[in-house]
């Protein structure tokens, strides 16, 4: 079924009776060419990408509860390709510019607004920073402006430039940075996956694989064994748990981050702005909701679920940056499991088991990555290879000491 | 509408208030919502979505439709729940989100639309053409949605933070929760009791049974009355237990001065970390509505709501009401408020043979299956055996059952459990260890019930503390429970609404089931039911009956939903507890800091830290000109800088050398006493982390520096090398960071001047102390004092420490003493300046991403010891790995150089793949003459002399650079030896 | 959170920073044989179970200690501290 204004009217003048089932609930086969262990964004998206752009068929992805229910059902929803270093840099932008052509190609709006994301920094050195971060943007042909204090003022006149205890001396801007209705984005992958035949599986957990001679054979899950010539995992915040299944001990720990909404406001914040003195970064929902996060509570949890002090110490961010936003009143507090890894950056990659490979280590920056980690994932998956932009993705870059650690604070996973 | 008879409002004063401009009067005891009610106002509100004219649903803070602004200028408050809001004189309360006046809203034409508004249509339009979604549809529906709005000023109000320790946290002071309280302050045990509202009593106060045949007004009087003679027990009032976290820690907000016109001096609301070995969570119940078409008519409430209204508040929303019930709670209501002279049109009770309990007209078997009233409710229509008919009412009170306030027992994930019998969801076991939940919010809703389950409840968590507790003798009260007949909604034609907030219709259920957003996650986030202001308390459990209608599968294979902190709204600025502004974090002043400000200095924020960043003199009108004469008067004379934010740590031990070596990638042990010697540290990856000095004072004896950014992490790291891995060292550490003032005297004038501060037979001739010496002694006649030769800024160079508290003298005698020679104050901003003249990596090299063979100190890593990082620093990648750190001047002097900017071969392509390194530090150079930069350069040690591109994309910079050794000053180390 | 500090009684955590995994106290020979791999697995690898989980938290605003505390990620309970010094000693062969 084809979404569309006229769509819309159509049925809402005949009551909507046409509306069809989003996707359909299959019963597993037996066996798949694929199999993606996780229903997230970034399963969905893989599972998208092999049926859609590599030709594949015979795919099935495999979610233990509902549809996006990993965390790109509970993020900040913030979307950009501003970071620094040359093994990054290219895979976000290439990712940015899968974003800037989604709802169309899959026919799904996900609501993607580029309303900018704005950086603060709030001393010289954070500024000499921002300065080679922004031209290496630019140099990967991605875009980006450094501003000065006044042009950060013309921006957002509400931040405090009075008595700030760390002045604002400037910030980097991506205008195509923006936001993305999370679970717009993962239903339109899910969706535009089942259109194309893949079957999208809930309700059905992994629970061992089946490892012959070095090779896997399939999945054993709670609706009895699934064979399979390669299986995917890509389930954040699980992976830990999901992969020691395989044997493998990874570079990954898993921590909570906890995220937050506000009570429904008339507009206020233009686009995403994040303090550089403090833990915090906001963007305002098309609902009105100021959704803010800051730092993960820093130990390792699989709760879902955090503490008060980060609370505390994620508002006390918010209300220096922005002292208006103090008669908001919080609405909910949520926790996600991220997969912190021991560079702050990702795993696009075989293992030592043939035929398994591996999608990890999102730390709390996954959701921008969601179209171009599943897009590299399905590249790699299809054709043996990586993709391009994900070749330092590698998982033996830390033995090797190719890490990439975009903020420099070595194997210290809860400071990524 | 005149106030009815009795309730709980001081009659004898009046106080004024306005409803959007409408002056109204209300009394003590009032909320907003009653005093409105007591005027006549049922219009309160717009809906999110449809922007549907709402009223009052509930009395209570899980109310979804009256949202209000309340008060003006900078304390603008939106979304306020007019039954919370506690009335005062002068209170100024405003409808929102609406265009136009709240009768006459023009984005009401949403609801003509609203067909086209079905859920999830955002999901399957506006998508051509592309662009049009940022410029067209998006600002349009963002300036639509939202509900109340912000001042836009700073918040000026006070606000504060306070720790609570107690044996028992009692959440909510109704019958169980009184009890509770009771029960475990008789024990002498330490108890808070906290309730939301701003008096105690809870469901108590609305009702009008007897307790030991007398109102229950009396009862909990007297129980207020034995707990505020009790030191063990603390009352907290206007208090919302939001949040319960990790091992019994409890958030809660006290709204201290929000029923005052202003807080004078008082904060206007303190966030608690309430700390409790136990706790009992009593709070209470929700009731249910009946999805029926237009059920969301300003007058529509809930029967407990209306009940409460008059009992308590002694008004009623309209002369003449009905109620719509499937259980004898809806009776309650109507015999209430009959008693009250409120002519009730009749209970239509969904179950069949129910008869009347008072003198009112009974519709047994019927159903309310729509109504009348755009602006305020005229008519309901009843429909009973297939057939309907419209009666007149004002007002309608909707029973649909009690849905247990669990919310709080959810926060650790646990999810809620069904209870067949009570056809609604109670707390499941394993909720947040230490709270016992009691009463209504455990399915224990009769009066009997709760205060007995609220007593044991105490004396089960008390019991487990070893304290005993009994069960104090509980007044006789009503034992009666109300068995719902399942009755979710009333099927129909028109709109049904579930969530009223958001608009989430019956046909919204029903068009996520067919669209198989059946799992309750999808349904929510489909629909977005639940995602409003009262996170779904009064809609979650009625749509999740309904969708398992749909699929036919029982209500507990459809799912359960779970709450997340917080319990009600908490507004931002008390989470922030008042550290905000220039408070948001503390300030450190280095010892010279007052020094500094006498004499004009600029300062800037260097981590925790105020460091003086330059010190003006008349005339300059330029902080370049400033600073250069600061790093020229050192290079030619003397310059003094406070350098005590550098971390210091004293080491001591037999073996403290060799804990050094251990610890920094270059030899420490060798060090003679008496002598410095630079360190790198790096971390266990291999890359570089800190440097600093470490000087030995005697065989058992060293000190320390570390950069000021990691003063804290290295003193962390080095107990944790202390502790975990070589414990059986003999060696002590103590961070003296703060201990000691150290000062740097650089320049060619150095020594000459601090000569004259020795004391009797101190040497430090260079023979006598020469480059990278260190000593004991005494300054000043009789101070002691450390003194380093070391040096950063490539000048005959001293530190000087003394005990901090002379920091600032030793500064003033410094420049007085050394006036002849030059002595000048110089800050940050030089001391970067001289630095990178000379080459000395700092903050931007040592980024974190710093290989030493990226520094060229590869070399310094010695192969023969054990240290941190050693092993990894050799790895393939930090191998091949080219780049090195070089100088960079520009071929034409008036050229910038910015750090941040790329460097290319000349004439390259310019791209990530050409990419060749960057700047990371730059400053104008008096020295030099032009400006200068220290880089990294891929292959960059074998490129002396090489002109290439330093680009700057940002500004479309490109500037022809030389490559040079990173030592623009000095480049043999002459002057420092001298 | 609040943590059991063997000397101080219960301690909130935000006194405390967190480090991770304790069996960073294990730390491999740099001379030894085969040291590159060895400390590629000790600094990089991680069990990170659901469940128990020994882990290192240093008594930053109170008396430098660091701990070994037992706790389940899933859960948040905390099972038991203990100081690592003890720990590392015993683990050495020596007195704790």
């Amino acid at each position: 079924m084809h979404f569309s204004g006229f769509r819309v009217i159509k049925e809402a003048l005949t009551g909507h009776k046409g509306w069809k089932p989003l996707w359909r609930n299959p019963e597993p086969q037996s066996s798949y060419d694929y199999i993606i262990v996780g229903g997230g964004g970034h399963g969905l998206a893989t599972a998208y990408y092999l049926a859609r752009t590599f030709g594949q068929a015979r795919i099935a992805v495999l979610e233990k509860g509902w549809l996006g229910q990993g965390n790109i059902g509970r993020n900040t929803t913030i979307i950009r390709s501003n970071y620094m270093l040359p093994g990054n840099e290219p895979f976000y932008e290439f990712s940015m510019q899968l974003w800037e052509g989604l709802e169309q190609e899959f026919n799904f709006n996900a609501m993607i607004s580029q309303r900018g994301v704005l950086n603060l920094c709030h001393t010289d050195a954070q500024r000499d920073a921002f300065r080679r971060r922004g031209n290496a943007m630019l140099l990967a042909g991605a875009d980006a402006e450094l501003l000065d204090a006044a042009g950060v003022r013309a921006m957002a006149p509400f931040l405090n430039f009075d008595n700030a205890r760390f002045p604002i001396k400037g910030g980097l801007l991506q205008r195509r940075g923006g936001t993305a209705r999370h679970d717009g984005v993962a239903w339109g992958y899910a969706r535009g996956a089942d259109m194309r035949g893949v079957d999208l599986i809930q309700n059905c957990e992994v629970t061992g694989f089946r490892i012959e001679g070095g090779r896997v054979q399939g999945v054993e899950t709670s609706r009895g064994y699934i064979g399979a010539k390669k299986v995917g995992v890509a389930v954040a915040g699980s992976t830990g748990r999901v992969m020691a299944m395989a044997g493998m001990r990874l570079p990954i720990e898993s921590h909570v981050l906890q995220a937050f909404v506000t009570e429904g406001l008339k507009p206020v914040i233009p686009g995403v702005i994040t303090f550089g003195a403090g833990h915090f970064y906001v963007s305002q929902s098309d609902k009105g909701g100021l959704v803010f996060g800051g730092d993960i509570d820093g130990y390792n949890s699989y709760a879902q679920r955090g503490n008060l002090p980060v609370i505390e110490d994620v508002t006390e961010g918010g209300m220096a940056l922005m002292p208006m936003i103090g008669r908001a009143r919080l609405l909910r507090v949520w926790g996600g499991i991220m997969d912190m890894s021991m560079d702050g950056s990702p795993i696009i990659d075989h293992t030592d088991v043939e035929g398994l490979y591996l999608n990890a280590g999102w730390c709390y920056g996954g959701f921008k990555a969601t179209p171009a980690s599943g897009y590299a994932f399905a590249h790699l998956l299809a054709r043996d290879t990586p993709h391009d932009t994900a070749k330092g993705y590698r998982l033996d870059r830390f033995a090797r000491g190719y890490v990439i650690d975009e903020k420099g604070v070595g194997a210290a996973p809860n400071l990524h | 509408m005149t106030r009815l008879s009795g309730g709980l409002i001081d009659r004898s004063r009046s106080l004024n208030f306005t409803f959007d401009g409408r002056k109204l009067t209300g009394h003590p005891g009032d909320t907003l919502a009653s005093a409105l009610l007591a005027n006549d106002v049922r219009l309160m509100g717009r809906s999110f979505k449809y922007h549907r004219p709402r009223g009052l649903i509930a009395a209570g803070s899980e109310e979804p439709n009256a949202l209000v602004e309340l008060r003006g200028g900078a304390r603008q408050e939106p979304n306020t729940r007019a039954t919370v809001a506690e009335l005062f004189d002068g209170l100024d309360a405003r409808s929102q989100n609406r265009i136009g006046s709240l009768r006459f809203d023009l984005l009401a034409v949403n609801d003509l639309f609203s067909p086209f508004f079905a859920a999830g249509f955002y999901y399957k339009t506006f998508m051509w053409p592309k662009a049009f979604w940022e410029k067209l549809y998006e600002p349009a529906i963002r300036r639509a949605a939202g509900l109340g709005s912000l001042s836009m000023q700073a918040d000026p109000d006070a606000y504060d933070k306070g720790f609570l320790h107690c044996d028992l946290l009692v959440i909510g002071g109704g019958a169980a929760g009184l009890a509770a309280a009771q029960a475990a302050a008789r024990s002498g045990a330490r108890v808070i009791l906290a309730d939301e509202d701003f008096r105690l009593g809870g469901r108590l106060m609305a009702e009008t049974h007897l307790l030991d045949d007398a109102p229950a007004t009396g009862w909990v009087s007297g129980v207020e009355e034995e707990l505020a003679s009790l030191p063990n027990l603390r009352i907290m009032r206007r208090t919302t237990v939001f949040g319960a976290f990790d091992h019994g820690i409890y958030g809660a907000v006290e709204r201290v001065a929000d029923h005052l016109p202003e807080p004078g001096d008082k904060p206007r609301q303190t966030l608690w970390r309430i700390t409790a070995k136990r706790a009992v969570l009593a709070a209470g119940a929700v009731e249910r509505h009946i999805p029926f078409a237009n059920n969301d008519r300003p007058g529509i409430m809930l029967a407990g709501a209306m009940r409460a209204f008059a009992n308590r508040w002694a008004v009623s929303p309209a002369a003449r009401v009905a109620i719509f019930t499937n259980n004898d709670d809806g009776h309650r209501t109507a015999i209430d408020l009959a008693a009250k002279g409120v002519d009730i049109a009749g209970v239509i009770d969904s179950r069949d043979n129910v008869t009347a309990m008072g003198s009112y007209p009974v519709f047994a078997g019927g159903v309310v299956s729509d109504a009348k009233g755009r602006l305020g409710l005229t008519q309901v229509e009843v429909t009973q055996n297939g057939r309907s008919q419209w009666i007149d009412c004002g007002a309608l009170g909707v029973s649909g059952g009690w849905n247990p306030n669990l919310h709080l027992a959810s926060h650790h994930r646990g999810r809620p459990v069904w209870d067949e019998a009570l056809q609604s969801f109670v707390p499941a076991k394993d909720g947040p260890p230490g709270l016992i939940v009691a009463g209504a919010a455990n399915g224990q809703g009769s009066t009997a019930a709760a205060l007995r389950s609220g007593a044991e409840a105490a004396v089960q968590a008390l019991g487990e503390l070893d304290i005993t507790a009994t069960l104090p003798d509980l007044p006789q009260a009503e034992d009666v429970v109300s068995k719902p007949h399942a009755l979710w909604h009333v099927p129909g034609r028109g709109r049904a609404w579930v969530d009223f907030q958001n608009d989430v219709t019956v046909k919204d259920i029903k068009l996520a089931h067919q669209e198989n957003m059946r799992p309750v996650e999808h349904l929510k986030r489909w629909t977005t039911l639940g995602m409003a202001t009262d996170q779904g308390k009064t809609a979650n459990v009625t749509a999740l009956a309904i969708m398992s209608e749909l699929t036919g599968k029982p209500i507990p294979e459809t799912g359960t939903t779970i709450f997340r902190p917080p319990y009600s709204g908490v507004s931002l600025s008390v989470l922030g507890g008042g550290n905000t502004a220039e408070h948001f974090r503390p300030r450190r002043l280095t010892p010279t800091h007052h020094w500094a400000e006498a004499q004009g200095a600029v300062f800037v924020e260097v981590g925790p830290w105020m460091r003086a960043q330059y010190f003006p003199r008349p005339g300059e009108t330029h902080w370049r000109q400033t600073v250069d004469r600061e790093v020229l008067a050192t290079r030619e004379g003397v310059g003094i800088c406070d350098v005590t934010t550098l971390g210091k740590v004293d080491v001591q031990g037999a073996d403290a050398g060799e804990f050094l070596n251990r610890l920094y990638c270059n030899g420490m042990k060798t060090l003679k006493t008496g002598m410095v010697r630079y360190g790198l540290m790096l971390r266990e990856d291999g890359i570089a982390w800190d440097d600093g000095t470490c000087a030995r004072l005697a065989e058992d004896h060293y000190v320390v520096t570390t950069t000021t950014a990691q003063a804290g992490p290295v003193y962390r790291h080095m107990e944790f090398a202390r502790q975990c891995l070589w414990p059986e060292m003999d060696v002590q550490l103590i961070s003296t960071t703060d201990a000691w003032a150290q000062v740097s005297v650089a320049g060619p004038n150095a020594r000459r001047l601090l000569e004259r501060i020795m004391d009797e037979g101190v040497d430090i001739s260079n023979e006598a102390f020469p480059f990278m010496a260190c000593k004991s002694l005494t300054i000043c006649g009789g101070l002691r004092a450390r003194l380093f030769r070391i040096s950063f800024s490539g000048e005959l160079a001293y530190e000087v420490a003394v005990p901090t508290r002379y920091g600032n003298a030793l500064m003033q005698r410094l420049i007085e003493t050394g006036a002849d020679l030059g002595a000048t104050p110089y800050g940050t901003e030089a001391l970067g300046a001289l630095r990178i003249e000379k080459g000395h990596a700092a903050g931007n090299e040592l980024n974190g991403q710093t290989s030493p063979q990226m520094l060229g100190m590869d070399r310094m890593v010695s192969t023969k010891k054990d240290s941190i990082g050693a092993v990894m620093s050799r790895r393939e990648g930090l191998a091949a790995d080219t780049r090195r750190l070089v100088g960079l001047q520009p071929v034409d002097s008036a050229q910038p150089v910015l750090a941040g900017m790329h460097l290319f071969t000349e004439g390259a392509a310019q791209n990530t793949e050409t990419d060749q390194g960057w700047i990371t530090s730059a400053c104008y150079s008096p020295h030099v003459g032009s400006a200068i930069g220290l880089g990294f350069l891929a292959r960059g040690d074998e490129r002396m002399g090489e002109v290439i591109t330093g680009a700057n994309p940002l500004d479309q910079q490109q500037v022809a650079l030389r490559v040079v050794s990173p030592h623009f000053v000095d480049p043999d180390g002459g002057r420092l030896r001298d | 959170m609040l943590i059991p500090h063997p000397l101080l009684g219960l301690r909130d955590a935000q006194e405390f920073t967190y480090l991770g995994d304790a069996r960073l106290i294990d730390r491999p020979d740099g001379m030894a044989e085969g040291a590159e791999a060895a400390f590629a697995e000790y600094v990089y690898l991680r069990d990170n179970p659901a469940g128990v989980h020994r882990e290192l938290w240093f008594h930053e605003q109170g008396d430098r200690s660091w701990l070994i505390v037992t706790r389940d990620t899933v859960t948040h309970e905390i099972l038991g501290a203990e100081l690592a010094r003890n720990v590392a000693l015993a683990a050495n062969g020596g007195e704790a």
